[in-house]
């Protein structure tokens, strides 16, 4: 349980995949306009996450390695395909609004990254946690920019119009830019927070593991001690 | 004997010019058509343009401050792009939107590049360009003695006449500082003769300009069009004080010749093929990107130098 838990404050904190890993970035740039799409699409992006996690790591010594990344594919391609039937039943307005990007989750790195790099080396159990733990910390991520850039852009926060701002529209943070502008501040803050932890003398853990854990292509790959290190050197 | 010889590095000699030296040139060939732009539009200029260059100021000032940084507002490059910027900007528009506009140009342009030097688009055209995507509407809102007019560019585009002395006078509508050729052209004519800049750019520019609308704007070689083309919009203010902006346009001289003729496209094709009247400011901030590719093909051999064998994909 402990480890469980460990895993849920790695993805939400320490390992956040917007802030800390900057994965997923396609998504975290194209649809967060609004704070509903960022909702949306990172609970999306979370529900296949775990599915495919929980998948993956139950077929982890089934899947010859030669052919993993195919595999992995095939996995995520599944559940994606389901939630996007799903979500054209039962929301399809936000279905609407996300468009392309539902089917692109398939190639989302998130999701072929922890699929790599924890699931396909460890047990169900942790391997769904880390799912949750990665997929809310990719849902805050994204629901922090949706916020922002629909005050900024639309004067709005979930639909819900907010009066004094109503003349304080400024299109550019609901366009591609905003995003961008929006992204790197939220970035630096995150890293303001980090630095000023450290001076305090309680650092925040530092993000551990590799991201892909594909070391033969890592440059740092000589002086890591991450346990996938054998794994893969094949 | 050992008085003679003082040894001391290079440089031995310097000019007086330095950067607030430079500014002030640019500050005072600017008042021209700044004073133009008051008595044209009223006293809202006067009030916009204060606005502009003391945001632009106090951000540089601030920002500064904030991050532990010497001030640098003494340059007076702040003050100019608030001003560039407040000539960019039409009379109705809110005060809050240019004040918006003035922390964009230097907080994001400027100085989380680097400050003076580091920026890798014209500050004032950036904030310009942002205010333009934020707030269409405002930014289009063109008026003349207080009646609401279309730019002659815009009436040009929509086939319509106009009368070219109005457009050289400055007498029509337009932003705070871009509607009288004639006084901008004596700002240049200042800078000039000041050595502050030189014709390549601007002269280039404007040719290529020119070839471009003979060949593909179906007027064929219409004067009244041309003059009409080159007087109206931002065409000149962006032509002599915005493209040769020293820290954004090239600095080998074939690479100024580059620029130049990438700026006279860049315009004529969003003047005559885009969907707006205007394009002179995309064309150059779209410029000012290009340059670090364009100096980096265009550095000049040095003497004693011969050409080494580049590979193929050097030259593309």
């Amino acid at each position: 349980m402990n480890k469980s838990f460990e895993r849920l404050i790695n993805g939400i904190w320490k390992e956040n995949p917007t802030f800390v890993l900057m994965l997923g970035m396609c998504p975290t740039l194209a649809v967060t306009t609004s704070a509903i799409n960022g909702v949306g699409m990172g609970l999306s992006t979370t529900v296949v996450l775990v599915l495919s996690n929980m998948m993956i790591s139950a077929l982890r010594n089934i899947i010859p390695d030669r052919v993993r990344m195919p595999a992995y594919i095939v996995v995520v391609a599944s559940f994606v395909t389901i939630v996007q039937f799903l979500m054209q039943g039962y929301v399809p307005a936000l279905y609407s609004s996300l468009g392309i990007y539902i089917p692109l989750i398939v190639v989302n790195c998130i999701i072929l990254g922890r699929a790599e790099s924890y699931a396909s080396k460890n047990p169900i159990i942790p391997s769904m946690f880390d799912g949750i733990g990665m997929g809310l910390g990719f849902t805050i991520g994204l629901t922090f920019i949706g916020i922002i850039r629909e005050i900024l852009g639309n004067g709005s926060i979930f639909n819900v119009t907010i009066e004094p701002l109503n003349d304080f529209h400024i299109t550019l943070f609901g366009m591609a830019p905003g995003a961008f502008f929006v992204l790197a501040c939220l970035v630096a803050v995150m890293n303001v927070v980090r630095k000023k932890m450290e001076e305090k003398g309680k650092p925040l853990p530092a993000a551990s593991g590799c991201l892909g854990g594909d070391c033969a292509s890592c440059p740092s790959s000589m002086g890591c001690s991450s346990d996938n290190k054998t794994d893969n050197n094949q | 004997m050992s008085n003679l010889l003082k040894v001391a590095s290079s440089p031995h000699v310097r000019a007086k010019d330095d950067t607030r030296r430079i500014m002030f040139y640019v500050l005072l060939a600017l008042m021209p058509t700044t004073i133009f732009g008051i008595y044209n539009f009223g006293f809202r200029a006067l009030l916009l343009i204060i606005e502009c260059v003391a945001t632009c100021v106090m951000s540089e000032y601030l920002f500064e401050c904030a991050i532990g940084k010497k001030s640098t507002i003494t340059d007076l490059s702040a003050a100019v792009t608030g001003l560039l910027l407040a000539l960019n900007l039409p009379v109705t528009l809110p005060m809050w939107q240019a004040v918006l506009g003035s922390v964009f140009a230097i907080v994001v342009v400027k100085m989380l590049f680097g400050g003076l030097g580091q920026n890798f688009m014209n500050p004032a055209l950036g904030g310009r360009v942002f205010l333009l995507i934020s707030f269409a509407t405002t930014m289009t809102n063109f008026t003349y003695d207080g009646v609401s007019a279309a730019t002659p560019l815009a009436t040009l585009k929509a086939g319509g006449s106009v009368n070219t002395l109005d457009m050289l006078i400055g007498r029509t509508g337009g932003t705070i500082g871009e509607t009288s050729a004639l006084f901008i052209i004596i700002g240049a004519i200042i800078l000039i003769l000041l050595g502050v800049i030189d014709l390549v750019i601007p002269g280039i520019y404007l040719l290529t300009f020119v070839v471009f609308i003979v060949l593909f704007s179906g007027h064929g070689f219409d004067t009244s069009y041309i003059v009409a083309h080159l007087c109206g919009g931002g065409l000149m203010l962006g032509a002599f004080f915005m493209a040769t902006d020293y820290v954004t346009s090239p600095i080998t001289p074939l690479g100024k010749v580059i620029y130049a003729i990438c700026l006279g496209v860049l315009t004529g094709l969003f003047r005559i093929f885009g969907n707006s009247a205007e394009g002179v400011s995309y064309a150059i901030i779209f410029s000012n990107l290009l340059v670090p590719l364009i100096e980096r093909v265009t550095v000049p051999r040095a003497f004693g130098i011969t050409k080494e064998k580049k590979p193929k994909e050097v030259e593309g």
